[in-house]
């Protein structure tokens, strides 16, 4: 039977409750009712007292779950929406952030965003918070695009003594399936993935933007072009030498994010490449990135703001006549 | 490594316990960690005023130690302390030794601090005394995160106690903690020490309610107010908040009232204080106060408070010497890790050839 991407998430969650005392998960809505995605549905009757409703608090809440992290405890935060974590934005980063350095006692909190626009969502219900996440030093930022990651990502995020912000995809949720879960990842929490090999050129993407840079490679895979997809799985640390490795292959890059331009994960990879590439580049590295407005609510728009596979396919031509 | 809340900074033998009953020389014990922290702060003047020696702000709890004090007293080991720029009475009460102020604003690599922050922002978080970020109400959802972990565990008997100024009152990280810690019904104490100002700005032009205390209501926590120059009615009122929470009464609010007798920092020369305020029973200093109380009944002589003095002093002028002998730390001895596993570190630029 198929798992969706969100069930996947669910699973983790369960395995993880099951299998670890201290793991517990707080957020809005998450007991009885299972959260507004039903990502924690009936968690909170499988492990009463370790699934809790909390109040509209983002930045209490993980204030909160650093304070359990000191006491042993593996707290999961779930943010309604990622919007909602620029609330929690000083907790995230002035102490989740700081403390291991300032202190050397971990913070093993995870702190699950669902992220990215879906149509209708609108300016507060899309964003993508990666970016600023990874801004900061003492956080590790997750951007799982298969259910596989969505599920082993998770387990990792929650095993490990830093924090981590896990950006899910609302968009992925229900669409993306898989088979099954299978038992192990193939790779560790810091390695990229080729999705797709290639060798004219490379797109370096994350999260949902996974898919529409399969669909472009798959289209000009019909007119002869062998497109290589880098899925980074994880933004920080973004794994450098998978994306350099692939680059001195190919030659030519465009890296694609769902974010806004200005700054972000597609700037820092083509600085990396820029940096520590240059030499391989057979044409100037390229970027797409959704407009610089807000995450509009109407499909029609919400469908023209961010990147698509048309978008890409385009791009990729661009760059494989230079 | 000094164990917290079991600290021997004091020399709890002297002078004359054995003649004292408990609640005489818990007055005299309170007497002595004021008059370590003011003794403290002043050398910390010193050497802020000497030059080259702190680097940073110098920010003092004059005036604040009497609710200081009673609070870090009150807790017991295993109990969770989040101190606030103004606490170190309550810090040295709790069993924070004098040596982690001085290395922390003197910037020594023993502190706990190892010169990655300094000043006020320590702490020993495995022994109870959460480190402090600035950003004024954040330690108190924070403080509500231990105390939850332990509720979830069964655990009881402990308390967690956060401080705030009138001023941190107004962030919504002091709301949504306290309220959060309410709607769990944790045993948590918070501590508001209204000392009439923030930075500059006067409370009323920090909040519209006729008394803080007037919150403790909207967070559905006991109430407790106390004269904050007065260390013996804070000893008391602070304790007994201490003690509800310790017995499952839930969450417990105390406000005192007193005034910041020193500037913001000492950057600051405080000019804007009211000088009628100062004037007024709120302006009291709680040592001087606390000092008169322990001659009048006969606790003290003046000659043993001049030696209690002393051996504050000496205290206090060993363990900056010693901060001051240790140095600062060697940027090239760093690990510049601020992620605990390594394959998680993000290696940057490292690749490149
Ligand atoms: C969120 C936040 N905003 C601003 C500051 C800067 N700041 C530090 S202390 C302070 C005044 C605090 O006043 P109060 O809470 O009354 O404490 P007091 O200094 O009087 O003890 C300010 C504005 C801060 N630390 N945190
Ligand atoms: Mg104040």
């Amino acid at each position: 039977m198929a798992v969706t991407y969100l069930e996947a998430i669910r699973s983790a969650q369960a395995k993880a409750l099951a299998e670890d005392e201290r793991v517990f998960i707080y957020g809005q809505d998450i007991g009885v009712f299972g959260g507004a995605f039903k990502a924690t549905k009936g968690l909170a009757v499988a492990h009463p007292g370790r699934v809790l409703d909390s109040p509209i608090s983002e930045d209490a809440a993980i204030g909160l779950a650093i304070g359990a992290s000191i006491e042993g405890m593996r707290p999961i935060i779930e943010m309604q929406f990622a919007d909602f974590s620029s609330v929690a934005f000083s907790q995230i980063v002035n102490q989740a952030g700081t403390q291991f350095y300032r202190t050397g006692v971990r913070c093993p909190i995870v702190v699950r965003l669902p992220s990215g626009g879906t149509p209708g969502g609108g300016p507060f219900h899309s964003q993508n918070m990666e970016a600023i996440y990874a801004h900061y030093p003492g956080l590790v930022v997750m951007t799982p695009a298969t259910v596989e990651d969505a599920y082993h990502l998770l387990l990792e995020a929650i095993a490990l003594d830093d924090p981590v912000i896990f950006c899910e995809h609302k968009h992925l949720y229900n669409h993306l399936k898989a088979e099954r879960l299978p038992e192990k990842s193939d790779l560790p929490p810091n390695k990229a993935r080729i999705a797709r090999a290639g060798r004219d050129a490379t797109v370096v993407t994350h999260g949902a933007m996974l898919h529409e840079a399969l669909t472009a490679a798959g289209d000009l895979a019909r007119e002869g072009w062998q497109i290589e997809v880098i899925d980074l799985r994880v933004v920080k640390p973004l794994d450098s030498e998978t994306v350099l490795e692939s680059v001195a292959r190919t030659g030519r890059v465009l890296a694609v994010g769902e974010n806004t331009p200005w700054g972000g994960v597609t700037s820092e990879v083509i600085a990396r490449i820029a940096d520590a590439g240059f030499q391989s580049l057979d044409a100037p590295p390229r970027r797409l990135n959704c407009k610089d407005t807000p995450v509009p609510y109407h499909p029609n728009l919400w469908a023209a703001h961010r990147p698509n596979a048309a978008e890409i396919t385009r791009e990729l031509r661009d760059l494989l006549k230079f | 490594m000094v164990e917290l809340a079991s600290s021997p900074e004091i020399n709890e033998a002297f002078p004359r316990s054995a003649s004292l009953d408990p609640s005489q020389s818990l007055l005299l014990r309170a007497y002595r960690w004021m008059l370590l922290a003011r003794t403290t702060d002043e050398k910390l003047a010193a050497l802020y005023k000497a030059g080259g020696k702190i680097s940073g702000g110098v920010f003092l709890g004059t005036g604040q130690e009497a609710l200081s004090a009673a609070l870090g007293m009150a807790l017991r080991k295993g109990d969770i302390f989040s101190p606030l720029i103004r606490d170190l009475a309550g810090r040295l009460a709790f069993g924070e030794p004098v040596s982690d102020a001085m290395r922390t604003f003197l910037g020594s690599k023993e502190g706990p601090m190892r010169g990655r922050d300094g000043n006020i922002h320590r702490g020993r978080i495995h022994e109870g005394q959460l480190a402090m970020i600035s950003h004024l109400g954040a330690m108190i959802s924070t403080t509500a995160g231990v105390l939850l972990a332990r509720k979830m565990r069964g655990q009881t008997g402990t308390v967690g106690a956060i401080s705030i100024g009138d001023g941190g009152t107004s962030t919504g990280a002091t709301h949504e903690g306290l309220n959060l810690a309410g709607v769990e019904r944790l045993p948590m104490v918070a501590v508001i020490a209204n000392n009439q100002y923030a930075y500059s700005t006067p409370n009323n032009r920090q909040y519209a309610c006729a008394d803080l205390i007037d919150r403790a209501k909207g967070y559905g926590y006991e109430p407790h107010s106390v004269d904050g120059t007065d260390f013996e009615a804070c000893l008391e009122v602070v304790g007994r908040a201490v003690e509800r929470a310790r017995s499952g009464h839930g969450p417990q609010m105390v406000v005192g009232h007193l005034l910041r007798l020193t500037g913001h920092g000492l950057h600051d020369d405080a000019s804007y204080v009211d000088p009628k305020l100062k004037a007024s029973a709120v302006g009291a200093d709680c040592l001087r106060l606390a000092e008169r109380i322990l001659i009048e009944r006969g606790l003290a002589e003046e000659g043993e408070l001049a030696a209690m003095k002393r051996e504050a002093q000496a205290k206090v002028e060993e363990a900056a010497a010693q901060a001051l002998r240790e140095g600062g730390p060697d940027p090239s001895q760093e690990d510049w890790a601020a992620i605990s596993d390594a394959r998680m570190l993000d290696r940057g630029l490292a690749m490149r050839s």
